[in-house]
């Protein structure tokens, strides 16, 4: 039996302490639960067909075969879909997407029809069995000529309607363009005309995916009172809200449940494989699962491809005075959280630094591709990639160093971002000089000699959270004084549940061992917004918190209605008081939505664009091989502002394992495509990190700092290790041998190239 | 007892899961991790198919092999042991001990693969792991430091 009490004795002993996952056994002997391991009686497979061309008219689709086969349920296709729903239409920022396509397809690999079998071979075979005939349309896929491209994607724009800044767009016709975002503060054009330099460069960056180890997943069960979802997914509330606005149903009628996820990394947000799962579980009567192959995650989402351009005004002392960047998003062929992207991420584009003169045109391009949604970051690396290459390009014109450069030019605390917002608990300075100094900057470096070179860089990038955003938590505390947290935020890896543990441990001064996560099931655990963005700590830790608050003020009025002392009296026995045995429960409710303040429409301008700044920065060294180009990078550098680290273990693994993911996007991952066609769709053809790509060197810190409106200090941290890596190591690259890279991937063909350029001996294509 | 048999289709089988006999009616088309699957088991996860990520994981006859890639007929007669076969009698043994407190893994979809892998790195050089160059394990999460880590005896 415990003693702990509601005293102040173990305050102090969660927060900040690196204790092991709470899931830790139960993954380390294979016993976690995912939706993978699900299986119900009476359970259907189902087999996805897609689409082979990328854009198309459907002219007929013929199921009879497929239909015929031995073992096959039911064949489905859009006409069946819509008796059910006759506007399957879904999507976070449009309704642009259809369960099934709907007379035409708009991508290679769209889903088009649907097999379910109770045997997986059965439905895979006769899903290969189905017959579409298009009448192929023209397509676009690059996002610059998306812009003025005579092939349109949608003919008509349709805005889900729930965002203001989408409303102009509704029934606009005949444009590929779902958002455009702009921002303007002051004068650039006289800034550019009264400034020594101006210099404009180009970047652009590729596709790439997702790639959880655990492809998406879902389980749908048609119970006679309630549709039950089983999914692998970020966003349990919203899925809910979507299925049920489709199927005309309250709420209630649908229930999500979220176990473990193997990964998410935002591709698993909004609506994925739950839609469709559901809707053929009760079209079929039966319980369906659809689980993709790692194939199929080429056909579902992706990163934003871009196309940036950045123009600077600069004084000859290196002092930036204006900054125009238009970015091209390239959002695939329907628009998930793209738009999002586009504004929220896009008002950073300028970067880090203290700019009077800024002008900002970001847009949200449709092409036909795969649909992009967010990955990591939210369109932060990309953005980081162009203004911290164009930096340093700025740099090596002025003959100035890299640091010196940015120490003149960073947005300081308490300094207005180019929104207007003022710049509060903003790490940009203490990261900045931390990282110059474990690169030991200002020490001379060894630059090799002979036919290796050795180079250096830095890059440092900030985000803004999305916002405003939701979260609610309930805390439990039973009658033996442990602890219940219930939440929807989704532990995919990034160690949500120990963290929620430790806040409401902390809150309620118990030990965190006594503590436990209740995993979201929409039916027990009220709503969250979504777990993405690295919001989760600050929003979700802000709830459990005041839910935590809540309970401890419930339990002391409780201790003092018995005439007990709740300091030094054991929880437990002020429940025997009340309720005479060893009964009840005190039930704390805690919710959070930080304050806001909308861009205004036109200048993009607010005061208070972001609850919290997330800081990250990168140094890079590589050697380069002046006579093929190859290069490796020897040592990385990740410096973060997380505030204070609720369990700087975690923080120090999401902080490495966000560095490598974007190593694998800044040197070896790209998707190839042939006329739409994706041609390395599978882990032996696309290339991510292995042991042996892993650096020889890395290392991690977070910065000395507090967030002061933060949950105990603390904010997030999942994203900001991705920020600095990509411009790093191509600065690195230019200062060992002096070819600058302007397109991602890094590769050593590109640089022997830049290397034969500059020789004087340019390679022919 | 299970009398052997083979139809165009199916087969008959027998083998040693985690210490104990089972018998079970393979499909000749199915591998491995399908046949676990029949069994109960899903610590051993398919994700990539081509036996490439490690996520199946599987010792038969004492070596690490893709379950992905394993048809499962040709475990007929064989010793199969699984990342269930540990932790049973509520010990963990070293490599998942060392993965705890190195924080190994993250979302832990490919950790039981991973222990399996390390645990017979480790059988054939008990003094000197250089997990580094003996593998080519995806290193798409932070998992992978502690790993190479937690296999330094």
């Amino acid at each position: 039996m415990t003693t702990d009490t509601l005293g102040n004795s173990n305050a102090g002993a969660a927060m900040g302490r690196s204790i092991p996952r709470v899931e830790a056994r139960a993954k380390v002997t294979g016993r976690a639960e995912y939706v993978h391991n699900l299986r119900l009686p009476g359970m259907l497979y189902g087999r996805i067909h897609r689409s082979t061309v990328a854009h198309a008219r459907i002219t007929g689709v013929d199921v009879s075969a497929a239909q015929a086969m031995p073992g096959v349920y039911a064949v489905y296709t859009a006409a069946d879909i819509r008796k059910l729903i006759p506007e399957p239409y879904f999507g976070p920022a449009f309704h642009d997407q259809p369960i099934l396509a709907i007379d035409k397809v708009h991508y290679v690999g769209e889903p088009v029809a649907l097999v379910l079998a109770a045997d997986p071979h059965v439905a895979d075979a006769a899903a290969q069995q189905i017959v579409v005939e298009y009448e192929e349309l023209p397509a676009v896929f690059d996002e610059v000529e998306a812009m003025t491209s005579k092939a349109v994607v949608h003919e008509v724009l349709k805005p889900a309607g729930t965002f203001p800044d989408l409303k102009h767009l509704k029934d606009k016709r005949d444009t590929n363009v779902a958002l455009d975002f702009h921002l303007r503060r002051g004068d650039v054009q006289q800034a550019f005309a009264d400034a020594d330099h101006v210099f404009e460069h180009t970047f652009r960056t590729q596709q790439v995916l997702h790639l959880p180890l655990e492809p998406f997943v879902t389980v749908a069960d048609p119970a006679p009172n309630q549709l039950v979802i089983h999914t692998a997914s970020q966003s349990p509330s919203f899925v809910r809200i979507e299925i049920a606005r489709l199927l005309g149903w309250p709420e209630t009628r649908v229930r999500v449940k979220v176990p473990y996820l193997g990964g998410g990394f935002g591709a698993k947000l909004y609506i994925k494989l739950e839609a469709l799962t559901a809707a053929a579980a009760l079209i079929a009567g039966r319980p369906v699962k659809i689980a993709l192959t790692m194939e199929e995650q080429f056909y579902t989402l992706t990163k934003h491809a871009t196309t940036l351009r950045i123009k600077s005004g600069v004084t000859r002392d290196g002092k930036i005075t204006a900054r125009e960047c238009e970015v091209w998003w390239n959002g695939g062929a329907y628009a998930d959280i793209g738009p999002r992207i586009t504004q929220k991420s896009g008002f950073t584009a300028a970067g880090p630094y203290d700019i009077d003169h800024v002008t900002i045109d970001s847009y949200s391009l449709y092409t036909n591709l795969t649909p992009a949604g967010a990955l990591r970051g939210f369109g932060i690396p990309q953005l980081v990639w162009a203004y911290e290459s164009h930096t340093d390009m700025i740099a090596k014109a002025l003959k100035m160093d890299p640091l010196a450069i940015r120490r003149i030019n960073i947005l300081r605390e308490g300094r207005p971002q180019a929104t207007g917002t003022l710049m509060r608990d903003a790490g940009i300075e203490p990261v900045l000089e931390r990282l110059a100094e474990r690169m030991t900057w200002e020490k001379k470096y060894d630059r090799g000699s002979g036919t290796m070179r050795r180079g250096r860089g830095i890059a440092i990038g900030f985000k803004a959270s999305i916002s405003p955003t939701t979260s609610m938590a309930i805390v439990n505390i039973s009658a033996d004084g442990s602890c219940i947290v219930y939440c929807s935020t989704v532990d995919m890896g990034q160690g949500s549940d120990t963290a929620m543990a430790q806040f409401a441990a902390e809150a309620l001064g118990i030990p965190v061992e006594r503590v436990s996560v209740v995993h979201p099931d929409t039916d027990v655990t009220p709503y969250d917004m979504a777990t993405l963005g690295s919001r989760s700590t600050y929003h979700m830790g802000h709830a459990v918190k005041n839910a935590a608050e809540d309970a401890r003020d419930k339990l002391l009025a409780l201790a003092a209605e018995v005439g007990l002392s709740a300091e030094t009296t054991p929880i437990p026995d002020i429940f025997r008081k009340k309720y005479g045995m060893q009964a009840g429960n005190i039930i704390g409710i805690g919710s959070f939505i930080p304050p806001y303040t909308p861009p205004e429409p036109g200048t993009g301008l607010t005061t208070d664009a972001t609850p919290f700044w997330m800081i990250g920065a990168t140094g890079a060294e590589v050697e380069v091989d002046t006579e093929t180009g190859e290069f490796k990078v020897t040592r990385l550098v990740n410096l973060v502002d997380v505030g204070r680290p609720v369990n700087p273990a975690i923080v120090e693994t999401q902080i490495s394992g966000a560095t490598i993911m974007q190593l694998g996007f800044t040197l070896s991952e790209r998707m190839e495509f042939d006329a739409g066609q994706v041609t390395n769709a599978s882990l032996a053809d696309y290339k991510i990190p292995g042991i042996r790509d892993v650096p020889p060197v890395m290392e991690n810190e977070a910065v000395d700092m507090v967030q002061k409106t933060g949950p105990f200090g603390a904010k997030g941290v999942g994203e900001s290790g991705t920020f600095g890596v990509s411009p790093a190591i191509a600065s690195a690259i230019d200062d060992a041998v002096g070819v600058r890279l302007t397109s991602l991937p890094l590769t050593a063909e590109a640089v022997y190239r830049g290397l034969r350029a500059n020789a004087g001996k340019p390679l022919q294509d | 007892m299970a009398k052997t048999s083979m139809s165009a289709t199916h087969k008959d089988i027998s083998f040693t899961l985690n210490g104990r006999p089972v018998t079970a009616l393979a499909g000749n088309h199915q591998n491995l991790v399908e046949l676990l699957q029949e069994q109960g088991l899903f610590g051993a996860r398919e994700s990539c198919a081509q036996g490439l990520c490690g996520c199946c994981t599987v010792i038969v006859d004492g070596n690490a092999v893709s379950g992905c890639l394993t048809m499962a007929t040709l475990v007929d007669g064989a010793d199969v042991r699984t990342i269930e076969d540990t932790g049973a009698d509520g010990k963990l043994d070293a490599v998942q001990q060392a993965f705890i407190e190195t924080g190994a893994f993250q979302c832990g979809f490919c950790t039981p693969g991973f222990i399996l892998m390390t645990r017979q790195l480790l059988d054939e050089h008990p003094t000197r792991m250089k997990t580094r160059s003996a593998t080519t394990w995806p290193a798409i999460c932070a998992g992978v430091r502690p790993i190479l880590k937690s296999s330094r005896p």
